[in-house]
């Protein structure tokens, strides 16, 4: 008996240590995770800001000032101890979302969350994001050692703060998911630019439009996705002289497209990662300085992609928000210049069908065979052996689809041609960025720039404005790289890259602003072949529109350009429909929302209906229109919201038209109107119901979500703003103005900037999400741009980083 | 009775002294230690230190969180679905921890009682 309750007793304390430290499908560990010890208790704290840390490598004192708003000003004495001071802040401050995103551009998600993860781990492997890393880290120790150091310093720094953690210090996050940081190195800087690269520059729709060219013929195809569309308001405004470019387009070949059937393709980013900026010169400014402003639009994520620093030596003073993980202000302004990025759209990714040998070790090209390159992915599993996948790479890059991933045919496969695998030293431009006094300056710091392709806006307090389309752009034959092309024709490669100088940009337009919100880059004019790979065309009109109503713009018209809330798709659309649609057998029920759709000014303020009602109508609308497209086992891409709307204008008796399901009857663009509001009134009654009712504000629900699929309790929800995709306030469910800021070039310039988080990564502060409702209500924060290392009345604590070896 | 209370206070000393180098485990070590030095009888065997890591940990959540207006406590209480109240969360802090203590001190019991019966 005795040794029964013994042996009972020993297994129930096993058994019970075993459920307290064990992570139990989502369940944290329980025992570890909330003794007060070295669980969450411990992170239930505001950040330490003041005292002194001692930090190994520095080489002398840096001292970082807090303001009330949480945001560290740097001052250093050199760009050493800057960076290595700007890895250790951020890692204070972000460490898990630090991590977390290079994990995922790595496609090692499986580590922490076990086999769920895997198709998306290999999808980002197959992406090539670790090899156009390595390639990034081979080019900077290649050619630009400087540059590498500062990514070593600045990871040097992350691994001082690691280095000082005890396990109760680790982000709750980290106790959530039981598992632990690892050291930091420059190829992860490297991977969170591929991140990047991929969020704003990886899309394309080159496969889909292949299976649309192949289902539709040329002509067809050519209707519905235009080149350039009926009106242009591109990036570089159209009156600009490209005389000076003296490199021809390269010659078309008469190659053909390949119109093989694609069955399925990767998950492709956002499609509203997009943005805003612009600028007016002194002349166009109340004041006489020059404005400008930026608001990229991301995801809305806790932790914020944005974490904004001030980061200072004796040569240069700069200010402006950082990403984790990369170095210096992306998005900012120092004495003398401020720049911003909006994306520039352009299309750098190119697909190649790829023939291969019997045992696939090599491929098709000019006539030959052609050695494959064999890279092997590794992944590892949570609970799990690792996944073994082995890619094969051509000299256009690596073969994402083949026989073992979303395809099935046994020799062949595509290759996957994309500029952010050529390695390059994106992390220059911003560190020269940030040193830069004059047009001249900035103009050099563009050059180091491939990926993505940007549009970095510009003004000085010196009186320039500019605008640089930045990127390294293939000049591609007219046509290239619009559908699959064939891999082995040595015609389809990337000839030769359009001469940096001969990017299109503009200096102190005659009209006195730059603007650009990715809309096309240049009219037919520019004399390099450049299509619509999904370019907006509403928000750059508003804006430019904007800019040409009056002679002079203050700080006040910039705040309210961000706010705007002009829907021009709506406008341009919904009048036409409520003038043809035939209302007779409209309910009474249907005709009060017609009444009120009829009534709507055609803002996305959250009081109003009639943006739910749009919302509604256009997505029932768009549906009906191209139920050609929802084909089962076939990739397809509908036309943009601009061609359709002009086709359900111009083309109101077209084919497409009529609705695939209703066999007998052939319905016009009159006809798709009435059903889909018909059926958008249901809708809407239903949420009624639900909630109350359907004023565009609960509609939309916006929320900012955090980085752990939106959990809950880290999240923020139903957010009270305007706005939506294509409105200048880009603000949909959960995507929209990731940061806002306004530069007047004063000396030094002032700025007001603000974003929808905190600067804390830690949910347990209260510096987590308390920019929300400011951002949300349309509010700034004034940006206090010290310009010394002097503590001011702003200041609630100085803490001093120190050389650990001087000691 | 007297044994009871030395039992409380020492498995709360103790636990407190082992979280400074231990993990949350530290709780358990202490309840085996002091159900081995200072045996109890019956009930108390489990009650005695379960109530004392249970009061421990309640006070030393309540403590640091009340500081930080439990802004924390509130969203891991709804992350793990308890309701938003940071009480709660507190009060299942301390019975996870008191359950992991008692359990242990009716294992060191049954050491202690398999040893004189030897």
């Amino acid at each position: 008996m005795k040794y029964v309750k013994l042996l009972i007793s020993f297994l129930l304390t096993v058994g019970i240590f075993y459920a307290l430290n064990t992570k139990l499908g989502s369940i944290p560990p329980l025992g570890k995770f909330l003794n007060p010890t070295s669980g969450i208790w411990q992170n239930e704290t505001d950040e330490s800001i003041t005292g002194e840390v001692s930090i190994p490598g520095l080489t002398d004192k840096v001292t970082v000032h807090y303001d009330e708003l949480m945001i560290p000003h740097v001052f250093a004495q050199n760009e050493h101890d800057l960076y290595k001071a700007q890895g250790y802040l951020t890692a204070k401050h972000r460490l898990w979302q630090l991590e977390f995103q290079t994990h995922a551009a790595a496609g090692r998600l499986s580590e922490l969350f076990g086999e769920v993860a895997l198709e998306y781990d290999r999808t980002e492997r197959r992406r090539g994001m670790g090899y156009g890393a390595e390639q990034a880290i081979a080019f900077m120790e290649k050619n630009d050692t400087e540059t590498f150091a500062f990514v070593q310093d600045y990871a040097d720094g992350v691994n001082a703060y690691i280095n000082q953690l005890d396990p109760k210090d680790y982000p709750v996050e980290y106790k959530l998911l039981d598992y632990e940081p690892e050291a930091w190195s420059p190829k992860k800087t490297a991977l969170l630019l591929m991140y990047m690269t991929k969020m704003l520059a990886g899309y394309d729709d080159d496969l889909e439009y292949t299976n649309m060219l192949r289902i539709l013929g040329k002509e067809i195809f050519d209707l519905l996705f235009p080149d350039f569309f009926d009106i242009t308001d591109p990036v570089i405004p159209k009156e600009t002289d490209w005389g000076f470019i003296d490199v021809p387009q390269t010659e078309l070949p008469g190659s053909m497209a390949v119109l093989d059937t694609i069955t399925e393709t990767i998950e492709k980013p956002h499609p509203d990662n997009g943005s805003n900026n612009w600028a007016v010169s002194g002349a166009k400014s109340e004041t006489g300085n020059p404005i400008l402003a930026n608001d990229p639009h991301l995801g809305l994520n806790l932790p914020s992609i944005w974490f904004v620093m001030q980061l200072s030596t004796p040569d240069h003073n700069a200010f402006g928000a950082t990403i984790p993980g990369a170095l210096s202000i992306i998005s900012g302004f120092n004495q003398h210049i401020a720049w911003g990025e909006t994306n520039a759209t352009r299309d750098v990714i190119d697909w190649y069908k790829i023939e291969f040998n019997e045992d696939r070790s090599k491929y098709k090209y000019d006539g030959e065979w052609k050695d494959v390159m064999v890279r092997v992915e590794n992944i590892l599993i949570k609970g799990k052996e690792s996944y073994k996948d082995s890619v094969l790479y051509t000299h256009h890059g690596p073969v994402v689809y083949d026989k073992n991933f979303k395809s099935d045919n046994e020799l062949t496969g595509y290759a996957m041609r994309w500029i952010g695998h050529d390695g390059g030293n994106n992390q220059k431009t911003f560190i020269e960025l940030n040193k830069a006094k004059n047009y001249t300056d900035y103009v050099d710091a563009l050059q180091f720039w491939n990926a993505p392709a940007q549009n970095f806006v510009f003004a000085s307090t010196a009186g320039d404005i500019a605008l640089w389309i930045q990127g390294k752009f293939a000049n591609k034959w007219e046509g290239q790289g619009k559908f699959l092309m064939d891999g082995s024709n040595p015609e389809n490669d990337w000839q030769s890259y359009i001469p940096q100088k001969f990017n299109a940009h503009t200096k102190n337009p005659e009209r006195g602003f730059v603007s650009s919100a990715n809309q096309h880059p240049v009219d037919e004019d520019y004399p390099f072949y450049v299509f619509n790979d999904g370019y907006e065309t509403y928000r750059n009109r508003v804006i430019n529109t904007f800019f040409n109503s009056k002679d002079k713009f203050s700080v006040q018209d910039f705040k309210d350009l961000h706010n705007n809330t002009l829907n021009l798709k709506a406008q341009e659309l919904v009048p036409y429909m409520l003038d043809v649609m035939n209302t007779a057998s409209l309910s009474e029920e249907e005709m009060k929302v017609y009444n009120e759709i009829k009534a709507w000014d055609f803002n996305n303020d959250i009081d109003k209906v009639g943006p739910s009602i749009w919302k509604l109508w256009y997505s029932e609308l768009y549906g009906l229109l191209w139920d050609e497209f929802d084909i089962e086992d076939m990739e397809l891409a509908t036309p943009y919201t601009y061609q359709t709307i002009y086709l359900l204008k111009n083309y109101g008796d077209h084919e497409f038209m009529d609705v695939v399901a209703t066999e007998d009857d052939r319905e016009t663009a009159k006809d798709l109107f009435l059903i889909a509001f018909k059926e958008t009134v249901k809708q809407l009654k239903e949420v009624e119901k639900e909630d109350g009712d359907y004023k565009w504000g609960n509609y939309k629900g916006t929320y900012t979500g955090h980085l752990l699929q939106a959990l809950p309790a880290f999240s923020r929800f139903n957010i009270p703003i305007g706005g939506d995709r294509n409105i200048v306030n880009a603000t949909s469910k959960n995507h929209g103005p990731s940061w806002r800021m306004i530069v007047e070039m004063t000396s030094p310039p002032s700025a007001l900037g603000i974003y929808p988080g905190g600067q804390s990564g830690n949910p347990g502060s209260r510096f987590y999400d308390n920019f929300i409702d400011d951002w949300a209500a349309g509010n700034y924060h004034n940006l206090d741009f010290l310009q010394s290392n002097q503590a001011t009345n702003s200041i609630i604590g100085t803490q001093t980083l120190t050389p650990a070896n001087h000691e | 009775m007297n044994k009871n209370i030395i039992n409380f206070v020492a498995t709360i000393v103790l636990a407190a002294l082992f979280s400074l180098f231990l993990p949350w485990w530290s709780v358990m070590t202490a309840a085996l230690v002091t159900s081995l030095f200072i045996p109890l009888k019956k009930a108390s065997v489990f009650f005695v230190p379960f109530f004392g890591i249970l009061l421990f940990w309640a006070v030393y959540c309540f403590v640091l969180s009340n500081s930080n207006d439990f802004t924390l406590a509130k969203k891991i209480s709804q992350l793990l679905t308890i309701g938003g109240n940071p009480y709660a969360l507190i009060l299942v802090t301390g019975i996870i921890g008191g359950l992991a203590a008692g359990v242990t001190a009716i294992f060191g019991k049954q050491i202690v009682i398999f040893g004189r019966q030897k």
